[in-house]
């Protein structure tokens, strides 16, 4: 336990350290999101993430907003196990066929009103993967989508920007 | 020496119990792997003389190469890779099935079964396991008239009706988990039967992310493919991009320039340890412990912007090529990354002593997930999971490929079998790879990173094998006309290590389920494909 103590204090908190281009636009985006996610979601916007066939490259890059550079809840942001308890579903992948009825109902189980990013290029257009006898492509072909993060995969500052973004700037769709 | 001092005596019991067994004219592109071709009537007596030969099964995929359909099966043994290859009729492609001696080709064959029709006759399971609803039951995905386009419905139904093993007894109660899991982490169906907290019985059902990318691979030149086989699964991007290229390389006869084999192993390394720092966190997490979540996670992080600043992306997808790398590596990088590793290699040492004294943690990882060297050995365990239970295997010492033929390969082996074997032997392939990482970058040459590309040949084959962080991954290529790709086969290493999460659950209580699947953690991309 004291190993643990030791280790702690040495290493001190070291959230942010971006890169020291990203850091202006962080701090702006950061402190627009605050307000954001404090006048809308009452201080704390739950995200649900679904995976839709990704490659596990997005998810994996999604993760890192956990670790304790980027350390995405000190904006009042966090991950839900459930999709009832969300307020926006974060969906990667080309939308396998095998996974969009699971994504309809994901989509259908978050309560009104809801936001939903597409994350990736698969997210976006299918990427790589496109249309295909397997691939129902782009997540907008399944569900409404209000936003895009693009990137293969986008870096967890491009994704903590891009959700900043999206809600920042758009209202939610309300039940369509 | 001789991988291949059992083949000729093997060949020779074969011929001698009149099995219609040839050795195929070594097609350069399969070295390092001999060609046999098997009489279809023969194939299943074939297979079984291969586990009484102790071979282990490595994969097996198909072919539909128009009046024919041909199967594949890989096996090894004493380092030495066999390709055997069996021919069906179109019109009536039955075949024996491998299953009943090699536990791990069970769904392997349902693979082929439902994107080829081909009928296993003695198969032990024929449920379907890649086709959900996608596509309709009759229709072959992999067969050359199937549209890549397919025929989809509007909207695609859920997968309802899967017959999934059932247990009745006073107690016993059925857990359904999935295919959106409670995590960032990829889908899949879990069915557990416990009693109590007891795991009775899991059964996996996967293929949610199947992505159709050996059909998407057909007709695509090398580099497309190249882009694929990155995307085959994330976070195992460069050993895929690489043992695709491998297999390209070989069937177009290109030889990779030093400097960029260099390179790729260095890559292949970094994919190693960043995988490794955060599986680990992982554990940690799914234990609670997590001082050592952050603490792994932190590392990881700082790892990934070093390959970013390096190599111009932070999982070093799309920096393979075919013929070489994207990217050389300068000075300042190559120094960075060796002032990084002596940072690092002090506190990976000082994480796991505390790791491996702390009370909580060892309480719950030791003991829990046994993979009994056994049933390791059965199903051909690939990769830490294997070598965690007595599998003393690593393609980068027993069947090097260029750069690591040059390299001393320490391969950590553990006979424990349990969550926290594997958890010391991941560390221990961290210390490993640091120390492979100061003499590939103390060792680099100067000279091109990249061979100018020439397409193969029509029908010209390549064989791809390396070591990927989760253990050998094969890669197979046919080229077909005008360098285009006929068909193009990557087997991820979880394809064989995710029936082991089966055996190694039981007995055990289910809140133990996420730290036993993430001390596997095998690829749902990489398996559905
Ligand atoms: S966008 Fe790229 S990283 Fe993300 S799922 Fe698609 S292929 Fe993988």
């Amino acid at each position: 336990m004291l190993r643990v103590l030791g280790k702690v204090q040495r290493i001190g908190i070291i959230t942010e350290s971006l890169p020291p281009q990203e850091e202006p636009v962080l701090r702006a985006v950061g402190a627009e999101l605050q307000e954001a996610v404090a006048a809308r979601f009452r201080g704390s916007l739950a995200i649900r993430q679904v995976d839709a066939g990704s490659c596990n490259g997005c998810e994996l890059e999604i993760q890192a907003l956990n670790n304790p550079y980027y350390g995405i809840e000190r904006f009042g942001v966090h991950f839900v196990a459930s999709p009832r308890h969300a307020d926006l579903l974060l969906v990667t992948g080309p939308v396998s066929r095998h996974m969009e009825e699971a994504l309809r109902r994901t989509y259908s189980a978050t309560p009104d009103p809801k936001f939903v990013i597409a994350v990736g290029d698969c997210g976006a257009s299918g990427g790589e993967f496109a249309v295909s006898y397997a691939c129902a492509g782009a997540v907008s072909n399944v569900i409404p989508v209000d936003a895009v993060i693009a990137g293969c995969p986008p870096a967890p500052f491009a994704l903590m920007q891009g959700i900043l973004e999206a809600i920042g700037v758009r209202r939610p769709a309300t039940a369509r | 020496m001789n991988r291949f001092a059992w083949l000729d005596a093997f060949l020779g019991r074969l011929i001698a119990e009149d099995m219609a067994v040839r050795e195929v004219p070594e097609a350069s592109g399969l070295a390092p792997a001999r060609g046999i071709s098997v009489g279809a009537d023969d194939w299943g007596n074939f297979g079984k003389s291969a586990r009484n030969w102790n071979c282990r099964w490595a994969g097996c995929w198909a072919e539909d190469l128009g009046d024919q359909l041909r199967v594949h099966a890989c096996f090894e043994k004493d380092h030495g890779y066999l390709l055997a290859h069996t021919d069906l009729r179109r019109a009536t492609p039955i075949l024996s099935s491998h299953a009943p001696y090699f536990p791990a080709a069970a769904r392997a064959e349902r693979h082929l079964q439902d994107l080829y029709g081909i009928a296993f006759g003695d198969h032990p399971d024929p449920r379907p396991w890649i086709r959900h609803q996608a596509w309709k039951n009759g229709e072959y995905p992999l067969r050359l008239d199937f549209p890549l386009a397919g025929n989809p419905l509007p909207a695609t139904p859920a997968d309802q009706g899967y017959p999934f093993q059932h247990i009745q007894g006073s107690g016993v109660c059925e857990i359904p988990v999935g295919p959106v899991h409670a995590g960032i982490i990829e889908p899949g169906h879990f069915r557990f039967h416990a009693v109590g907290e007891t795991v009775l019985l899991l059964e996996e059902r996967l293929g949610y992310v199947h992505k159709g990318i050996e059909k998407l691979a057909e007709t695509r030149d090398a580099h497309g493919l190249a882009r694929l086989a990155a995307r085959v699964s994330g976070d195992t991007t460069v050993a895929h991009t690489w043992a695709a290229c491998m297999a390209m390389e070989k069937a177009a006869g290109i030889a990779v320039p030093e400097r960029a084999l260099a390179l790729r192993a260095i890559m292949a390394e970094r994919e190693r340890i960043a995988n490794h720092l955060g599986d680990i966190g992982g554990i940690c997490n799914d234990v609670s412990f997590s001082f050592g979540f952050y603490q792994f996670n932190r590392l990881r992080e700082l790892w990934q912007r070093t390959s970013a600043t390096a190599f111009g992306h932070r999982l070093l997808m799309d920096r393979i090529v075919p013929g070489g790398v994207t990217t050389d590596l300068s000075e300042t990088a190559a120094r960075a990354q060796i002032d990084q590793i002596s940072t690092f290699r002090p506190q990976l040492g000082r994480l796991m002593d505390i790791l491996n004294t702390s009370p909580t943690v060892e309480n719950r990882l030791i003991g829990t997930g046994v993979l009994a060297p056994q049933a390791a050995a059965a199903y051909g365990a690939l990769g830490y999971v294997g070598r965690a239970s007595g599998v003393d295997l690593d393609v980068r010492r027993d069947s090097p490929y260029a750069p690591y033929h040059t390299l001393k390969i320490p391969v950590p082996i553990e006979q424990a079998g349990d969550v926290a074997a594997r958890v010391r032997v991941r560390a221990a392939e961290i210390s490993a790879s640091f120390a492979m990482l100061e003499q590939l970058i103390g060792g680099l040459v100067p000279g091109p990173v990249c061979a100018p590309w020439t397409p193969a040949p029509p029908d010209a084959c390549g064989f791809g094998l390396v070591e990927g962080w989760r253990g050998e991954t094969l890669a197979f290529v046919r080229f077909g006309t005008a360098g285009r790709i006929a068909r193009y086969f990557p087997r991820d290493p979880s394809m064989i290590n995710w029936p082991l999460l089966e055996v190694l659950i039981a007995d055990n209580i289910v809140p133990d389920f996420p730290v036993c699947n993430k001390s596997v953690n095998g690829s749902y991309s990489g398996n559905d494909l």
